[in-house]
């Protein structure tokens, strides 16, 4: 009889046996996490891939492969290279002007005063915010008949108002306003990394330096800075990341103009692949951003382990 | 006196150059405040001064967005989507966190890493492929399509920041529930996850405000107003024909940052360990 019990017993002890060994239990666990990613991005990435090889339109979704003749067209349309270009000013001027102004505006609260948590606080405003609702409040500073900025400039005398400058309407003052957006959303993000990295720190090895007889720049520029690399490589990773693949601001202060003069590649992606249905073209245009990518993560990622070692 | 001439300089200075930086991140808040409550014909107005208000302050932009608009609408569609994006970033990072921290060994932490990299594949690489599923799913148009897409980003991130708290989690604590009789899971759901109330807490709330946040994919999905989030139903639905009617939106912009910024403010601390938590060991 008790050869008869046995069987019932054993499937249900198995069960809990293999599920209270640590590795499959975690791969349990760590499973639905995965599968959401592969299925939402790791899928979608590859489907990305294949259309910018395919003559996929909204219209005609055709799977048909054509090669890299996508590629090929949009290379030599001169609106695409312009739009190429503009990524990259566009990318490297505000992480230049918002690395800049995050060393200074880090450098400025590591010194404690009263009143210090207060003003960190307004200042990581730009980076909370939505940067869609931050960049509407922009566009209305930036209007062409009543911004706020021109106003002020014209009662200190600065410009007339015959010749007060339209803002977005301007190419080269639209590039401007985009990037200095940019840059005001994310140099909050750029004095936190810092402030991060500086207090990570330890106090001796400077105490060290002081008795050693470094001097104030000598002890930034060849103790620390060295020593917080590794964390302004991760930001640095995201800020470029983030604003290179960007298209809420430009979508929303320039829509692109004047004449493309701000057009950038998510939103020249958008533009084609969404708005004129031009799937394929529009994916070509996207994964232009991934070689970029990949070289910023993996040269920031080579630079972090040489670090380490 | 050379001496304290030179030394109160250099507190001016600092001051004012404090004073510069809070200037320039809170004044757009400051025109979102003032010209929310500015009536048409002090906003419309040239040579009016811009800073203050020349005529008496009016509700009337705030009664017309909430009256006249789908403001409210977007408000709960936002909370909706909020919630539901919540729960499913908590039902896959949580277990997820957890074996990645402490069952999974040296593979978790390629894992962990690997997980976290997508974090940095951008929506504008995604949005094309992303529509048609949602198109060929039937949610296009419909905010479900964000419900299903947010947690995408959400999850990755999660997963990361619970995985930096597990690790900091003292392990007797589970080989004693262990000892006591509990099986491995039994002693994650009964003693990690009541100690791990703060870390769930900040992850609820950043999910959060990451939905909130989102532009890209709520721009390409959704075209139909009674459908948008409140950050593309502000920025995208308040402008009627070609005419930007400030007031309103303003009103509509400062209202959906505040709790943001109070959310992010509050927690900022653990955003930063979480982000930079791979590089600082």
């Amino acid at each position: 009889m008790a050869s008869i019990a046995e069987p019932v017993t054993k499937p249900v002890s198995r069960f809990r046996y293999i599920l209270d060994r640590r590795e499959t239990l975690g791969a349990v666990m760590v499973a639905p996490a995965i599968l959401y990613v592969l299925l939402l991005v790791g899928g979608p990435f590859l489907l990305a891939v294949y259309y910018s090889v395919s003559a996929y339109t909204i219209y005609d979704p055709s799977w048909r492969f054509v090669g890299l003749a996508n590629f090929a067209q949009i290379i030599k349309n001169p609106v695409f290279l312009q739009t190429l270009g503009n990524t990259f000013l566009f990318t490297f001027g505000s992480q230049f002007l918002g690395l800049i102004l995050g060393k200074f505006g880090a450098f400025l609260l590591m010194r404690p005063f009263a009143g210090r948590k207060i003003v960190r606080a307004l200042i990581m405003l730009p980076w909370a915010v939505p940067i869609a609702l931050a960049a509407v409040a922009w566009e209305w500073m930036f209007d062409s008949l009543y911004s706020v900025i021109n106003w002020s400039m014209i009662a200190l005398g600065i410009i007339d108002r015959s010749d007060a400058p339209n803002w977005l309407g301007n190419p080269h003052l639209a590039m401007l306003c985009v990037i200095i957006v940019n840059a005001w959303r994310f140099f909050p993000f750029a004095i936190v990394i810092f402030l991060a990295g500086i207090t990570s720190v330890p106090q001796d090895i400077i105490d060290a330096a002081i008795v050693d007889g470094a001097g104030f720049w000598r002890r930034n520029y060849q103790i620390v800075l060295p020593l917080i690399l590794p964390i302004v490589a991760v930001g640095l990773i995201f800020g470029i990341v983030f604003t290179f693949t960007d298209l809420s601001i430009v979508y929303l202060l320039t829509n692109g103009g004047p004449v493309n003069a701000t057009s950038v590649l998510g939103f020249q992606g958008f533009q084609v692949g969404i708005v004129s249905g031009d799937v394929s073209h529009g994916a070509a245009i996207s994964l232009f951003m991934l070689p970029v990518l990949l070289a910023v993560v993996i040269v920031v990622l080579r630079f972090i382990r040489r670090r380490e070692v | 006196m050379q001496r304290i001439v030179t030394k109160v300089a250099g507190e001016v200075g600092f001051y004012f150059a404090i004073a510069f930086f809070v200037v320039v991140t809170t004044f757009p808040f400051y025109w979102m405040l003032i010209t929310s409550f500015k009536s048409n014909p002090d906003l419309y107005d040239v040579t009016n001064i811009p800073f203050w208000f020349n005529e008496a302050p009016t509700l009337e932009h705030f009664r017309y967005l909430f009256e006249q608009t789908l403001f409210v609408r977007w408000l709960l569609n936002s909370l909706v989507i909020g919630l539901c994006v919540v729960t499913i970033t908590l039902i896959a990072a949580l277990p997820a966190g957890y074996s990645l921290a402490r069952m999974t060994g040296r593979n978790g932490e390629a894992l962990g890493i690997g997980i976290f990299l997508t974090y940095l594949v951008p929506p504008t690489l995604l949005f094309l492929p992303l529509s048609r599923i949602v198109a060929n799913l039937g949610l296009q148009n419909s905010m479900w399509s964000l419900v299903l897409v947010y947690p995408t980003f959400t999850i990755p991130f999660c997963t990361w920041l619970l995985m930096g708290f597990f690790k900091a989690l003292p392990p007797e604590i589970e080989e004693a529930a262990i000892v006591d009789g509990c099986s491995l899971f039994g002693a994650f759901v009964r003693m990690v996850i009541p100690l791990s109330l703060p870390a769930i807490l900040t992850t609820v709330i950043f999910t959060f405000t990451l939905t909130l946040q989102e532009f890209v994919y709520a721009l390409t999905f959704i075209s139909s107003s009674a459908q948008k989030p409140i950050t593309l139903g502000v920025a995208t639905d308040l402008v009627r024909g070609d005419i930007f009617f400030w007031g309103e939106i303003m009103a509509g912009a400062l209202i959906a940052s505040v709790p943001v910024a109070i959310a992010y403010n509050l927690l900022l601390d653990r955003f930063i360990t979480g982000i930079t938590g791979g590089a600082v060991k």
